[in-house]
């Protein structure tokens, strides 16, 4: 077996993980739930072996480097972060319908990586720009912070909807009805919220050090980096608006969800958008 | 600060609210030069947007958006906005700290959310000790007052992670304070010193040696090193795909004549001397070869820099030779021909790749040719003695960050009373942050006295 049949059969198993969540959100038959678990937690081992494996064969090749070089890479790590995250979470505050809203990016992330056209699935060398350990460093901290983002980005979802629904008077029996209480959601928001950004500020300042290293200024205000301190700047907004004034509920799911766009862009937009340094898009 | 309190201005900067204006605005202003390509000559702007726009775009600074003045004023703002907004709450911080939580009015513990009251037998003053012991057994050191009648214990843990949102927020202030230490702008307006802080470049060819660099700022021109660097020898390495592996420069820098430092450099392997720091960064090809020729019989060589189709004396040898063709794949040259005479007979003519030897016989000796080509190393140069600021300033943030979000305030407080006899335990405790989690450590408390 090698690593690229086993990423695909992660994709599988996050797609069936992802549509029992879902079926558990609709149909809120609580026994199936256990399945969702179960398919995510063999999602994230098969890809962690494979992740591994990956690495191994770029060893085979000779050009040794942990999988985090290109896009494809990345996607793949991305996805592993956000389904890992999301599993601890669903540990620590045992609610699994959250799985609904967040387990989809895991898989989406990983269709993408898979079926995109142009994405270049092959392990390159490095280039000599890429060769430091500042790379590990700076890639595993940005995405443990891209991973919480994307959850609270889906919690924010949940929580407008069902307070919506509320709102309308829906009842119990209704499609949200399974969705957990509003305070419960905006709790875990916010420790989210707050472990993302822990986690961001470490990708910057990792970048930065790196960016030093290589070309000699920590900040060039190149797109990449800008976009960072941009959606670093709208979760400082968010904590502060939180912690100072009191800002809880709708308006945080709002934050949250912006907050998510912006990390999606970071990573994202700018590298089919924009031009710049981290030219990873384009390989 | 009483009267301070009265002064709007004051007022203003001390706010949440401006904070979060702040935030927003440097949020959204960023966003321009991300779309809007920056440091363009002039006439990328008039012809991606028209002359008018252009015009616009000049006066607002938006080609250099953030080095602008308006851009400046908002850090400036945002600044202000920290020291302000932070000086106005430490001193509560401070008082929540140092205060006398002994002096609690015994009533008010019962309002506290955390309380829970439990008979205890003995004495009072047994009662007293035993409950103390068992604070400090579970690490919780008590303070302890007599009142009428009964005894008031009280203990906290962390009381100094207060501060940890005054960590965070200094140390945005120091990361700034560093990145104005390390600024050219700031060395070359300011101190009149540009060779203070500077970022610039420089293009070594192999062999050759400089003195100085070439600042990146208008108006600063050349910088004096103080000493010299020498390239000794450049080489780029492939992968068999063809993608650059390595691109390497052997450095050598010399001061008073003498040697001091030798270092390969490579991208992300810079070279540190005196605070300058030298990054591999660029390279240029030239036509030019340098070539070592060697008199096997006699052991005399020669090693020359030679341009395309000269011919270059060499005089021990008592022989001439000269590069009089070349083959190219790229900007690499993959192999050139050799012209070469001892003025005995025929001149020989011969290819050569580069990094090869090529042995030539002829009746005044055997000759051994090696080559290559020229390259220049381009170097980025910088001299940021602001970088440690900036390193300890993030460094001391995210031990803020840990301390503000993980850490807590954690205050107990027992009273010990005794009422015709019967000697009661009251526990009262809070916490500013994980409520849940004390909750369950006050409750684990509690438990334990029984
Ligand atoms: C991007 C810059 C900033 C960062 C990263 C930052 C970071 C933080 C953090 C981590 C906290 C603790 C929040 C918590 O415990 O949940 C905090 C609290 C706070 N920040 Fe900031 N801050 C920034 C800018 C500002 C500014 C400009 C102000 C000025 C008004 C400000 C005012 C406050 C206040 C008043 C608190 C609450 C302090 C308290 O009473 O406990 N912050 N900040």
């Amino acid at each position: 077996m090698n690593s690229s049949q086993l990423f695909g059969f992660t994709t599988l198993l996050y797609l069936l993980s992802s549509a029992v969540y879902i079926a558990l959100f609709v149909f809120k038959n609580k026994k199936i739930g256990a399945a969702g678990t179960v398919l995510a937690i063999a999602g994230v081992l098969a890809q962690t072996v494979a992740l591994g494996l990956r690495w191994e064969e770029s060893y085979d090749l000779g050009i040794g480097h942990a999988p985090l070089t290109n896009m494809y890479e990345s996607l793949v790590f991305f996805s592993w972060c956000t389904a890992l995250f999301y599993l601890f979470m669903e540990f620590k505050f045992k609610n699994r319908v959250i799985g609904a809203f967040v387990m989809p990016f895991a898989f989406v992330a990983m269709a993408y990586a898979s079926f995109a056209k142009g994405m270049n699935q092959e392990i390159t060398p490095l280039i000599p720009a890429l060769q430091s350990n500042w790379l590990i460093a700076h890639v595993v901290t940005c995405f443990i912070g891209y991973g919480a983002f994307t959850m609270a980005g889906g919690l924010g979802v949940m929580y407008l909807l069902k307070k919506s629904a509320l709102e309308k008077g829906l009842t119990r029996e209704t499609l949200t009805g399974s969705l957990p209480d509003l305070r419960v959601t905006d709790d875990i928001t916010h420790k989210t919220i707050v472990f993302g950004f822990l986690w961001l500020s470490a990708g910057i300042i990792t970048g930065a050090v790196w960016a030093n290293e290589a070309w000699g200024t920590y900040w060039s205000w190149d797109p990449k980096e800008t976009w960072s301190i941009i959606t670093w700047f709208i979760y400082a907004s968010t904590l502060h608006a939180r912690f100072t004034r009191g800002w809880s509920g709708s308006r945080i799911a709002w934050l949250a969800i912006i907050g998510f766009v912006s990390v999606f862009f970071t990573y994202f937009g700018v590298n089919y958008l924009l031009a710049g340094l981290h030219s990873y898009g384009q390989s | 600060m009483a009267e301070n309190k009265k002064n709007p201005v004051w007022e203003l900067f001390s706010s949440v609210r401006l904070a979060l204006f702040l935030l927003f605005t440097m949020a959204a202003t960023s966003i321009i030069g991300t779309i809007i390509l920056q440091n363009q000559p002039s006439n990328f702007y008039v012809e991606h947007y028209g002359a008018n726009m252009a015009r616009f775009m000049q006066a607002l600074d938006v080609p250099d958006m953030y080095n602008s003045w308006w851009f400046m004023v908002i850090l400036t703002l945002f600044s202000l906005n920290l020291i302000v907004c932070s000086l106005e709450r430490i001193p509560n911080a401070w008082r929540l700290v140092t205060m006398d939580n002994l002096a609690a009015e015994p009533e008010g513990l019962k309002k506290m959310g955390l309380h829970r009251s439990i008979p205890l037998g003995g004495p009072l003053p047994v009662a007293v000790n035993k409950t103390a012991a068992l604070l400090a057994g579970k690490g919780w050191k008590a303070e302890r007052r007599d009142l009428d009648g009964a005894t008031l214990l009280f203990a906290q843990k962390g009381a100094w992670t207060r501060f940890g949102v005054y960590i965070v927020h200094t140390s945005i202030l120091i990361i700034l304070i560093g990145s104005l230490i390390g600024s050219p702008r700031v060395a070359k307006d300011i101190l009149k010193n540009p060779f203070y802080a500077f970022k610039g470049s420089v293009n070594i060819p192999e062999t050759q040696q400089t003195d100085v660099i070439y600042s990146f700022l208008e108006g600063v021109g050349q910088l004096p090193l103080g000493f010299t660097v020498r390239c000794d020898f450049f080489t780029i390495d492939y992968y068999p795909n063809g993608m650059p592996k390595e691109y390497l420069s052997k450095l050598t820098v010399i001061e008073d004549g003498k040697v001091v430092l030798q270092q390969d450099v490579e991208v992300n392997k810079p070279l540190i001397y005196k605070g300058i720091t030298f990054y591999q960064s660029s390279y240029q090809p030239y036509e030019d070869f340098i070539i070592t020729v060697r008199n096997n019989r006699t052991g005399a060589s020669t090693t020359e820099l030679i341009p395309p189709a000269i011919e270059v004396p060499w005089k021990e040898g008592g022989a001439r030779f000269g590069v009089i063709n070349m083959e190219a794949r790229g900007e690499a040259v993959s192999r050139i021909k050799i012209w070469f005479t001892d003025d005995q007979g025929e001149p020989s003519k011969f290819w050569l790749e580069p990094g090869r030897e090529a042995l030539i016989k002829r009746s005044t000796g055997d000759y051994t040719f090696s080559a290559k080509q020229l390259y220049a190393t381009g170097l980025q140069v910088a001299k940021d003695p602001g970088v440690w600021w900036v390193y300890g300033g993030c460094g001391l943030m995210l031990l803020g960050l840990m301390v503000a979000f993980f850490m807590s305030h954690r205050k107990v407080w027992v009273l010990v009373s005794e009422e015709r006899g019967k000697v009661t335990v009251l526990f009262a405790g809070n916490a500013n942050k994980n409520k849940l989690g004390f909750e369950k450590t006050f409750a684990e408390l509690a438990d334990s006295l029984r």
